[in-house]
């Protein structure tokens, strides 16, 4: 059994658990984007850093696949996880500002500005398809490829090219033959969900399902959506019209 | 050249012999500098002029090639070595030249020559073979390596060979006591007692990160797993440094000297050295090195009848910086994609498939044969107290002496550009230079009293990284350069956590509208927040020191990115979208020279009359600058 201390408490845990492990077993949140039990820790997003050893030879790492250490000092909420998180969900409202989990997190973390531009939707026509199809928002956590490959068995899908390169895609850019049509990877996709159209103030619904686009590279004819209203929409409908919320405008032709 | 088998230290002794007699032959030698850089600036066509003059005269003369001397500026080098008489070296050689300079033979030819050498320093065992005194006669009035101030600072230790022996002669390698260090550490030492070597040395990993070698070895050693694994990083990716290619070229069996004596001391029976894709020369040096020992038998099973095995083969790269990377590189190697992978566990536990894997750059491993010989003692009263040893740097850009130089720790920067590099060309100022390759930074000419070590150029926002060096003059704009390095780094990056990929992007995206001139002052913030979480927050060490160059340009030259941003202006002339070119219509005699060069047919006018620029279709492509015999163009 291995000793540490989270944020002050002590805890013994077996050998090979994971900080996030570790922090979900006593209860203190982490966030996270890529993370998904069941399957294999990957590392992507950089959202569930946590702060350990101790100043000033500590360090940020990714909980998920950090394993525990004997003596080791972990704190999940310090100042600089604090700063990390922020810049970290600003940098992401950027890349995908029509997520809905992403906006969530990023008013939940106190984000209350956005300094970059954002993304501008990728448009791309796959040959065999008569459709423009949206590749916009990928954060590339891999969620989709890793569902795909480890619980689905069946690996149509994977990463490709390298740096600003590197993007989801089937073998030569060709459906695979083990592609069996399942939708893991459209179920297991952060972004792929409501789309965030902004506060309504004139409406109950936020409309999100008016604007809904799976962010794949097929089109389905049955989608699979999971409805739920956003913090955003909850605070400024019928329950709270008096609390603006500043939400910068996507600057783009939809 | 029959073949021969290196089982003992007789074996050695009797090999030497014939291996002097070709280092140091009854004849006339001439040796044509045919490393890479030699072979860019022309030294094929140099020697194919020396063997062609040779064969025609029927002259007695010994022709070879040579590793590099590190004289880079004075490439295509030819250095005639006639026996009693100093080896002299000419610069700048060209086809027509080295045929003069071989019929002339045994004359100098004085004004083409640069320097004299009086003998070869061997750091393996400690000698001077002296083959000229200057009683012999002759004043040449050449000055000899050793006055040079490029040379005189220096200490060869890991290119002891390089420049001085043929590097495809496995005799001559032997002869300047070449894998003496593996029969002393095989025969007569225990494996405990080589890493007690090295870690007495201080020797520390020359890739960059400076982790104790000889602590890395012990842990290698003491990590349960089998098989073991020795890997030599030869993927040298830093953009301007070639320091690990010098000796791949130069001197390969110094590698696969030191490799052997780590699998020695670590109980790994197999080593890998993966090259990048990009050194051809290097690759085919390394593999024919292996197989001249594998057939003097110095590679394979029982070597020096020991009854230790060693087999080493070399991989090449595929064309990536991430594996430049310890744990990319491993997954390369396995054939998978080559994304760095999350320490701990670090290789030394869990290397090569999974296994013990103990991986040291190229530099490191060259040291370790000079280590042996002389003693971890003598090797740590080199350089500093937290920093031992030597280190070459590879010195490019604006300066004097470009080369590739080997100096001890601890040497300043201002004695590396001013006393070896010989200063900045042209009377221009020294600007900064730039340390560290990409994960490296900026470091302004009025901190040049540091020395160059491990630490201290961290304090100054900076690494010493793998080697590079390059030198900037005031013509340089720190923010072009920031922009060049972010360049880089997006094209490189593995692209798999968010902070570098995306980060990099963004930082690029806001560094080039600050060049453009479209830059926000709160632009300055944004970077400095955006830089500080990819350095905090990125998977490997090619993210962590991602923001580098930024941030250390915004350290120092902050008053530059502010002159782009609040006066739209480059103060170093080289942003394009700030800058114009046009005609002094004083100086501008007409000729016509410019407009013949213009890329965007933007220069008007009638011939002997002042021309003028249109800015509407200039591309600010400077050809312009470049063809005028007048300095009639200038640039605002």
């Amino acid at each position: 059994m291995i000793h540490v201390t989270i944020n002050g408490l002590s805890l013994e845990v077996k050998k090979g658990t994971t900080i996030l492990e570790a922090a979900q077993f006593i209860g203190f949140p982490i966030p996270t984007l890529c993370h998904e039990d069941g399957l294999r820790p990957y590392g992507a997003c950089r959202m569930c850093v946590v702060e350990i050893g101790e100043t000033p030879r500590s360090k940020l790492v990714t909980s998920c696949t950090y394993k525990v250490e004997e003596g080791m000092k972990i704190r999940t909420d310090s100042m600089r996880v604090q700063r990390a998180r922020r810049l970290l969900l600003e940098l992401y409202v950027a890349t995908s500002p029509l997520s809905k989990r992403i906006q969530d997190m990023a008013s939940a973390m106190g984000v209350r500005e956005v300094r970059y531009d954002p993304e501008p939707p990728k448009r791309e026509t796959i040959a065999g398809l008569q459709l423009p199809v949206d590749r916009e928002g990928c954060i590339q956590c891999g969620l989709c490829v890793r569902i795909c490959n480890e619980q689905m068995m069946a690996g149509a899908i994977g990463f490709s090219g390298r740096g600003v390169q590197r993007r989801v895609a089937r073998p030569f850019e060709q459906t695979s033959e083990l592609c069996r049509q399942c939708g893991a990877c459209l179920y297991a996709c952060p972004v792929c969900e409501l789309r965030c159209a902004g506060p309504q103030p004139e409406s109950t619904l936020c409309s999100g399902c008016l604007n809904f686009s799976p962010v794949c590279f097929q089109s389905y004819e049955d989608a699979m959506c999971f409805l739920t209203p956003c913090h955003a929409c909850e605070l400024s409908g019928p329950i709270r019209p008096d609390v603006k919320i500043r939400v910068r405008e996507p600057k783009f032709a939809r | 050249m029959k073949a021969f088998y290196i089982h003992s230290l007789e074996d050695l002794h009797e090999l030497s012999t014939a291996g002097n007699s070709s280092l140091y032959p009854n004849r006339t030698k001439i040796l044509v500098g045919m490393a890479t850089c030699g072979q860019a600036a022309g030294a094929n066509e140099v020697l194919q002029a020396v063997q062609e003059e040779v064969e025609k005269g029927q002259l007695p003369y010994f022709v070879m090639g040579t590793g590099c001397i590190g004289w880079c500026s004075q490439e295509p080098l030819l250095d005639i070595w006639v026996p009693g008489q100093p080896r002299v070296t000419y610069g700048r050689v060209t086809p027509e030249r080295a045929r003069k300079i071989v019929r002339a033979l045994p004359e100098i030819q004085h004004n083409w020559a640069v320097a004299l050498m009086h003998g070869d320093d061997n750091p393996i065992t400690g000698k001077f073979k002296k083959y000229w005194s200057s009683k012999n006669g002759h004043k040449n009035g050449l000055p000899s390596y050793k006055d040079l101030p490029l040379f005189k600072h220096q200490t060869r230790l890991v290119m002891r060979n390089c420049g001085i022996i043929d590097p495809s002669s496995l005799l001559e390698y032997v002869a300047r006591g070449g894998y003496l260090a593996l029969w002393q550490g095989l025969r007569k030492h225990s494996p405990e007692q080589v890493i007690r070597e090295i870690t007495t040395s201080g020797l520390r990993g020359r890739g960059g990160a400076g982790f104790p070698t000889g602590k890395k070895w012990q842990a290698v050693r003491e990590a349960s797993g089998d098989p073991k694994y020795i890997i030599c990083n030869a993927d040298e990716g830093d953009p301007g440094a070639y320091m690990d290619r010098g000796v791949l070229e130069g001197d390969p069996h110094s590698v696969l000297e030191g490799m052997i004596l780590g699998g020695y001391a670590m109980g790994a029976h197999e080593g890998i050295i993966y090259v990048r894709e990009e050194y051809p020369l290097a690759v085919s040096r390394m593999k024919e090195a292996i197989q001249q020992a594998e057939q003097a038998e110095l590679l394979g099973d029982n070597i020096f009848e020991s009854g230790f095995s060693f087999h080493i083969r070399v991989v090449k790269g595929a064309g990536a910086f991430v594996c430049g990377e310890e744990t990319a590189l491993i997954r390369s190697i396995e054939g998978k994609v080559g994304e760095p992978q999350q320490r701990p566990p670090y290789p030394a536990q869990q290397g090569l498939w999974g296994k013990p894997t103990c991986i040291n750059n190229v530099e490191t491993w060259a040291n370790v044969p000079v280590i042996v010989t002389r003693g971890g003692k003598w090797f740590a009263g080199v350089g500093t107290e937290k920093s031992k040893g030597t280190k070459i740097f590879s010195l490019v850009g604006n300066i004097e002496n470009t080369a590739l130089i080997e100096v001890p720790m601890g040497t300043t920067l201002a004695s590396v550009v001013y006393e070896i590099g010989g200063g900045i060309p042209n009377g221009n100022a020294c600007k900064a230079i730039q340390t560290g390759g990409p994960s490296g930074g900026c470091i302004p000419a009025d901190k040049f009293d540091l020395p160059v070590d491990y630490d201290s150029l961290m304090q100054a926002g900076s690494i010493m990284g793998s080697g590079g060096m390059i030198v900037m003059d005031d013509h340089t704009c720190m923010v072009d350069i920031a922009k060049y390095f972010l360049g880089f780094l997006q094209d490189e990056s593995c692209g798999k956590c968010f902070t570098c990929r995306v980060g990099t992007q963004r930082l690029m995206q806001i560094v080039t509208r600050i060049s453009e001139g479209k830059g926000k002052e709160e632009d300055l913030d944004l970077l400095e927040d955006l830089g500080w979480l990819i350095k905090e927050a990125s998977l490997c060490g090619l993210g962590q020191t991602a923001a580098n160059p930024v941030l250390s340009t915004l350290r120092y030259f902050r008053s530059e990115y502010l002159a782009h941003i609040r006066d739209k202006r480059c103060p170093a002339k080289v942003c394009r979208e700030l800058i114009t070119f046009a005609i002094d219509p004083v100086t501008c005699n007409g000729c016509g020279a410019c407009v013949q060069v213009c890329s965007g047919s933007a220069i008007l006018g009638e011939k002997k009359k002042p021309y003028t620029i249109d800015a509407a279709h200039c591309t600010k492509c400077g050809a312009c600058l470049e063809a005028c015999k007048f300095d009639a163009v200038f640039v605002n």
